[in-house]
């Protein structure tokens, strides 16, 4: 299905809030939406909610034989998937450019950046290693499909435990989970992608564009960075010219933003093996609330009613009384009759009104010359006679 | 390759040169005379041949054409034998994809498509040799290409790739370098008005330097500008001396 196009009234809407410092849904510039993490029952698994942006990661492991030229390293694969469900212009061919971008975008912070140590991932040199696969299927799209991927692919990683394997001599022996307990990975630092997005040729920015943002926004500039302030990847989109001094600022931000949200994937993934050690319930049934029928939920915005009763107090005392209309019925000529001339226009300004009052008596002479060709009014039918009063009849 | 210095004590790089120098750039417009604009790039040994076609008519499906402006249309692809192990696929696949994005939109942003409205313009880049510094020598053969074209654009575009080794920035890194791990900076600069069309980078490298490494890379595309501003005013100085004037 093709995108629903934006009209240009609610991108008026947008971008004038936008230059008010207003987001719609009532965050600041540089606010995040609520981001939640919930855990499935196996290793490797997760649900990342950011706002209602979801995204599912999924970790999984297998031995292979090494690349050709890295003979003692493992190898790491990504894929992003955008499912058809996450938004109706998705579909099997339509989605190359965005797809290709993400995807490039998601290797390149994760891989390059060198966040899992794969020389750990060797099993035999040359002969067996460890491939590492993380899968992420965009479930549904409300904006910023990169920030939350990317916190769904790391905390899909670090939440996975792959066999344990050991090497004697030439025999390699590997451990189902019942045997030993599987091992982590050894991860060395967390990479997360900062989104922001930029409007009016660069003139305001907005961290975490949702979807609306999105359509709006000039070009969108991504920064990955981790919490030891060290930037893994940086990637501007969109066309947009940048300064020097934006991408600085942009950059210190991001900083801030990701020690925020690094400290959330700590605490949750402290969270779920608190819970998986005492053997307490978990898995993605448990993060659903049992109360609600559908698991989305509109959030109560908080809007302050207290002067609401005052106010429409005042404006219903300011305005004036709707005008009476006095049925006066006038007989032009045997057989037609007129009852008012429709009510009085309160769309014009109060100079126009003032005019028309002047008028009004001028112009009831020219509604007699031409009243048989005028259709003002009601005309009504004289059923009796002329002396009758004027009955109306349906 | 471990143990190879990227910069030694003295402030020489592998190749002998400076941290902030580039290597020998040579342009040439107007290779093909069958295409509107062409033009071959040669960054150190890095070579690169751009070719614009346009603007025409939208070629394939007219619901495509923008009802304000032109279409830019670019593609890349390195030939199989330009790096050191023969590449089975050259097109097509997820790297050379994000390449003709990120020219695409580079492009977008700098040639003026409000005058060639329901058109197209194609640009295509090919790379014979790799030696680092790709997507900067496509960025500046584009860019000689689409002036050569005489499709009209804001400003030149000129890029440069940047890295970081011992507290030091590099400007125009070799594959060498890049292979190292390092990180490295990509990026897209029109001169005059110090605009940043794209900026890309890899690998980590702690915030405090990003400055350093955004001013060695600015400096360097800059440097590329007098050298591409030299090429265009020797072509059309020759172009009018056949054209008698």
């Amino acid at each position: 299905m093709k995108e629903t196009p934006l009209s240009n009234c609610e991108r008026r809407f947008l971008l004038r809030a936008i230059e008010e410092k207003k987001r719609l849904d009532g965050r600041q510039t540089y606010d995040y939406r609520n981001i939640k993490i919930s855990f499935g029952t196996d290793y490797g698994c997760c649900i990342v909610e950011l706002g209602k942006t979801r995204v599912l990661g999924q970790v999984s492991c297998e031995l292979v034989s090494p690349k050709l030229n890295r003979a003692t390293e493992g190898i790491l694969f990504f894929n992003l998937e955008l499912s058809q469900m996450a938004a109706p212009a998705f579909e099997p061919g339509r989605q190359s450019d965005l797809l290709v971008k993400l995807n490039r975008l998601l290797e390149r912070c994760l891989r390059n950046s060198k966040c899992i140590d794969t020389e750990s991932l060797c099993v035999v040199a040359g002969e067996k290693v460890w491939q590492i696969r993380v899968d992420l299927h965009l479930l549904n799209h409300d904006g910023n499909i990169i920030d939350a991927a990317s916190i769904a692919a790391i905390v899909a990683l670090c939440h996975f435990r792959r066999p344990d394997v050991s090497v004697q001599g030439d025999e390699v022996t590997l451990y189902t989970p019942e045997e030993r307990d599987p091992v982590p990975l050894s991860i060395h630092h967390m990479p997360i992608c900062v989104s922001f997005a930029f409007f009016q040729q660069g003139t305001y920015l907005l961290v975490d564009p949702n979807e609306r943002e999105e359509r709006v926004m000039d070009g969108l500039l991504v920064i990955a960075m981790n919490k030891h302030r060290e930037i893994c990847t940086i990637q501007s989109s969109g066309g947009i010219m940048l300064l020097k001094d934006q991408v600085l600022r942009c950059s210190k931000i991001a900083g801030v933003k990701v020690l925020e949200i690094t400290e959330l994937i700590q605490k949750a993934l402290e969270n779920d093996r608190k819970v998986r050690k005492e053997g307490g319930k978990y898995g993605f049934a448990e993060s659903i609330a049992s109360q609600r029928i559908t698991a989305f939920k509109m959030e109560k915005a908080p809007i302050d009613t207290s002067d609401v009763e005052e106010k429409a107090e005042e404006i219903i005392a300011e305005a004036e009384p709707p005008l009476e209309v006095v049925s006066n019925p006038v007989l032009w000529t045997p057989g037609t009759a007129q009852i008012g001339e429709g009510v009085e226009n309160s769309w014009g300004d109060l100079e126009d009104s003032e005019k028309e009052e002047e008028d009004e008596d001028g112009t009831d002479e020219a509604i007699i010359l031409d009243s048989i060709k005028m259709d003002i009014g009601v005309e009504v039918s004289n059923i009796g006679s002329q002396d009758a009063p004027i009955v109306l009849s349906d | 390759m471990a143990g190879l210095e990227l910069l030694s004590d003295q402030g020489y790089r592998v190749d002998g040169r400076r941290a902030g120098e580039l290597r020998r750039i040579q342009a040439r417009m107007g290779v093909f005379a069958q295409a509107d604009g062409s033009a071959y790039i040669e960054q150190g040994n890095t070579k690169a041949l751009a070719v614009v076609y346009g603007p025409h008519e939208i070629r394939g499906s007219r619901a495509r054409a923008l009802p304000d402006r032109a279409l830019v249309n670019c593609q890349y692809s390195s030939a199989t034998f330009s790096t050191g192990e023969r590449k089975r696929r050259p097109h097509g696949d997820r790297k050379s994809c994000e390449m003709g994005l990120q020219l695409r939109q580079t492009f977008e942003a700098a040639i003026l498509t409000q005058l060639h409205p329901r058109s197209q313009i194609d640009i295509y880049v090919q790379v014979l040799q790799a030696d680092g510094g790709t997507y900067a020598a496509c960025v500046n053969a584009a860019t000689l290409a689409v002036l050569d074209a005489g499709v009209p654009m804001r400003d030149f575009v000129c890029a440069c790739s940047a890295g970081f080794v011992d507290s030091t920035a590099l400007a125009d890194l070799s594959h060498v370098e890049e292979a190292a791990g390092g990180p490295q900076l990509a990026l897209a600069l029109l001169p005059a008005s110090g605009q940043i069309a794209l900026l890309e980078m890899d690998a980590r490298l702690h915030e405090d330097h990003l400055e350093s490494v955004l001013e060695a890379a600015a400096r360097a595309a800059r440097d590329v500008h007098t050298l591409l501003d030299r090429v265009v005013r020797q072509h059309v100085r020759e172009a009018s001396v056949l054209l008698g004037d």
